[in-house]
């Protein structure tokens, strides 16, 4: 009968269509939504080292800026920031420690990861060297200061007065399995 | 045609009757809606008075998510289905489903899921208690073992959801009578039609996220996780990608029983017939594209915000032509006040208020202020129940004696449809007050300043439940001793192909299609 081939084909085109939206949500949503956030500068930015060009330092305004440190619940690593404020004056270069101690009874590796606060002022704050650019392989009880060199750029908005630079400690051992090696 | 029903419980097991199947999601959605409704009534005796008196916290949050969830996935959208299976065949002019077997398949995985989900009330760290929108990362990371579970359930709900709607696209699109052309058919069939669509395209989306989450749970992947490089916002896209047109899903048969109901009861046929199929679809279309207004506070670009609230106003449009339709079918029409017309005119009242509360929640300024509070919960009860639970009772009123071949006990049904109709209005009208002054959506306490209105809203809430009571046993009551009809044309103003079936409609019914002139 015509019907029975007719349904045949309704069937057909609205399973594959279904199928078709399933693979959607899982393999296009997300990459899509990775781009959206790209393109307009929401999220998590990589970290990217900044190279220092001469700039006049305004003496005439300071701005503050907060560290946190926290791990990641997987991450038993003692991990804090040596100072946790400083104040500072865009445009002049800055050092601070953070201290990280492998607190097991295992060779691990550590990774960083940088998020700062608030997100308009992602652009001006330029890292020279970060702890967060590379993993950090620490043996059993080892210890560590880890350097952290900035410069607030003098194109910060004038209504921005204070930042918070916080980091995320995450245990990467597994897949860091060669930094590991090394250590032994 | 010769033969009847098969005897005992395997007339209902293997039965691939669209009657048959009908009536057994009516059944369960009403087993499933005493179910989410009797959680309901644990929250409200709960929020009776402030502080902790008869659950602990840790319990009303799985109270407030099972409710969510059964309301929703079993209630609801399994009564809708329970009315195209029955209605969609006689109105149409089919003799049954295009699939027949596929939907039993269809309706009999459905306990299995529910049985399934309810099973996690017991398991050790309690049930899903993310809420029934479920955002990672609550709903992964610190989530309960039994979210598992939850996963699975929905898993099946969605195939079943997927195989109904595409047997309700073949049986409208290869089974229609000779000359029943698309414009001929009737709204409730319309509205169906573009459901099922929606269905397919969006429940294969939300089965793609509860499949990120069960990823995220047990394999390591990280689309949700922060910490792995994903994102819980991502979450928030992908279910209200599918949530959106979900209440859509729930929505539009509603406004089909109501196109259907209103011009029974005002002698008058339905004003603006074309304008009502083209504004179902204009409605179905733009509910795709304006899923982020439930997301105005997750920190969206300027851009995306205003995006999403003049897409989400423009909603008003399509749906104010529904809404004047309606007024203008009954407008100098003969009118009735039958228990259908009743709940009907109450579902256009209440549902257009909830529209109006959705407007303002659409504007993105003040939903920074309204989000995720009890104006919130307000607003969506009164769509989802004066809207959908009100048209479906008003369906069952409706087709009840065409079905059973006995009329309803009116006085009952007018009695229930008062308390039924009061109690909505005390339960749902202080929770905007409530809302609006800052109470918070799902928590198990509130502050001393809330406690009036919310002592008012569980009375309310106690008092709609009760009418629920007495509809199950005005329908029950109706099925074993109710006054028989024998009319065709149960209702002297109703129009349509299922009045020229004998009335109760017997179990095939054109099996020589008709001719429609
Ligand atoms: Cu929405």
């Amino acid at each position: 009968m015509s019907t029975v081939k007719s349904h045949r084909k309704v069937v057909t085109k609205l399973s594959l269509w279904a199928v078709g939206m399933f693979g959607f949500a899982l393999f296009v949503m997300p990459p899509l939504y990775d781009l959206f956030c790209e393109i307009t500068g929401i999220g998590i930015r990589p970290a990217e080292r900044y190279e220092a060009a001469p700039v006049a330092v305004d003496y005439s305004r300071e701005v503050s800026v907060t560290f946190a440190a926290t791990n990641n619940e997987q991450m038993p690593w003692a991990f804090r920031p040596m100072d946790s404020k400083v104040v500072v004056h865009p445009g002049e270069r800055y050092e601070v420690k953070f201290y990280a101690k492998n607190l097991t009874e295992n060779d691990m590796v550590g990774q960083a990861i940088p998020s700062l606060v608030p997100f308009s002022a992602g652009d001006y704050f330029h890292k020279t060297e970060c702890f967060c650019f590379n993993n950090q392989p620490l043996a059993a009880g080892e210890e560590v200061e880890m350097a952290l060199v900035f410069v607030v750029d003098p194109e910060l908005p004038s209504s921005i007065k204070s930042l918070v630079m916080s980091y995320t400690l995450f245990d990467v051992t597994p897949v860091a399995a060669d930094t590991v090696a090394q250590l032994q | 045609m010769a033969h009847g029903p098969a005897k005992g419980i395997g007339r209902w097991l293997f039965t691939t009757n669209h009657k048959d199947i009908g009536t057994l999601y009516l059944w369960f959605s009403f087993a499933m809606f005493l179910l989410g409704g009797f959680f309901a009534m644990v929250i409200r005796a709960e929020l009776f008075q402030p502080g902790m008196q008869l659950i602990r916290p840790e319990f009303f949050n799985q109270m407030t998510t099972m409710h969510g969830v059964i309301m929703v996935f079993g209630a609801i959208m399994p009564a809708f289905v329970g009315l195209a299976n029955w209605m969609i065949p006689l109105m149409i002019g089919a003799p049954d489903m295009a699939l027949p077997r596929m939907n039993n398949l269809s309706f009999w995985i459905l306990p299995f899921a529910f049985l399934t989900l309810a099973s996690t009330l017991f398991m050790e760290g309690g049930a899903p208690n993310f809420g029934w929108t479920f955002y990672a990362p609550l709903s992964t990371k610190y989530a309960p073992e039994s979210v598992n579970y939850f996963i699975f359930s929905m898993h099946i709900m969605g195939a079943s959801s997927i195989m109904g709607s595409i047997n309700i696209i073949a049986t409208i699109m290869n089974m229609r009578a000779p000359g029943m052309t698309y414009m001929k058919m009737p709204l409730f069939v319309w509205t169906w039609l573009i459901t099922a669509f929606l269905l397919v395209a969006v429940m294969p989306v939300l089965a793609g996220a509860v499949t990120m989450m069960l990823m995220d749970i047990n394999f390591g992947t990280s689309f949700f996780d922060a910490a792995g490089g994903g994102d819980p916002v991502l979450f928030q896209h992908i279910f209200w990608f599918f949530g959106h047109p979900e209440v859509y899903i729930i929505i539009l048969p509603a406004f089909g029983v109501v196109s259907a109901i209103i011009p029974a009861f005002s002698r008058k046929p339905l004003f603006g017939y074309a304008s009502m199929v083209y504004a179902t679809a204009a409605i179905a279309f733009l509910s795709f594209i304006v899923w982020a207004h439930h997301m105005f506070t997750v920190g969206m670009p300027i851009a995306g915000e205003l995006y999403f609230m003049y897409a989400t106003m423009l909603i008003a449009v399509p749906t104010g032509v529904k809404v004047f339709n309606w007024v203008t079918t009954m407008y100098k029409g003969a009118l009735t006040f039958e228990t259908p017309m009743l709940f009907c005119i109450a579902f256009v009242i209440l549902f257009t208020f909830g529209g109006f509360t959705g407007l303002m929640l659409s504007v993105a300024a003040a939903d920074i202020q309204y989000h995720d509070s009890y104006f919130v919960v307000a607003h969506f009860h009164y769509v989802m129940v004066a809207g959908a639970v009100f048209s479906g009772t008003a369906a069952v009123y409706y087709w009840l004696p065409k079905w059973c071949g006995k009329m309803y006990n009116e006085t009952m049904g007018q009695v229930q449809f008062w308390i039924a109709f009061i109690g909505f209005n005390i339960t749902f009208m202080p929770q905007h007050f409530l809302g609006l002054a800052g109470m918070p959506r799902r928590y198990a306490d509130y502050g001393l300043q809330f406690a009036d209105w919310n002592m008012v809203s569980s009375i309310g809430a106690f008092m709609y439940g009760a009418a629920q009571l007495l509809f199950l046993y005005n329908v029950i009551a109706t099925i074993r001793n109710g006054k028989p009809v024998s009319d065709n044309k149960v209702w002297e103003g109703a129009e349509g192909l299922e009045w020229e079936v004998p009335t109760p409609a017997p179990y095939h019914t054109f099996a020589t299609p008709p001719q429609i002139k």
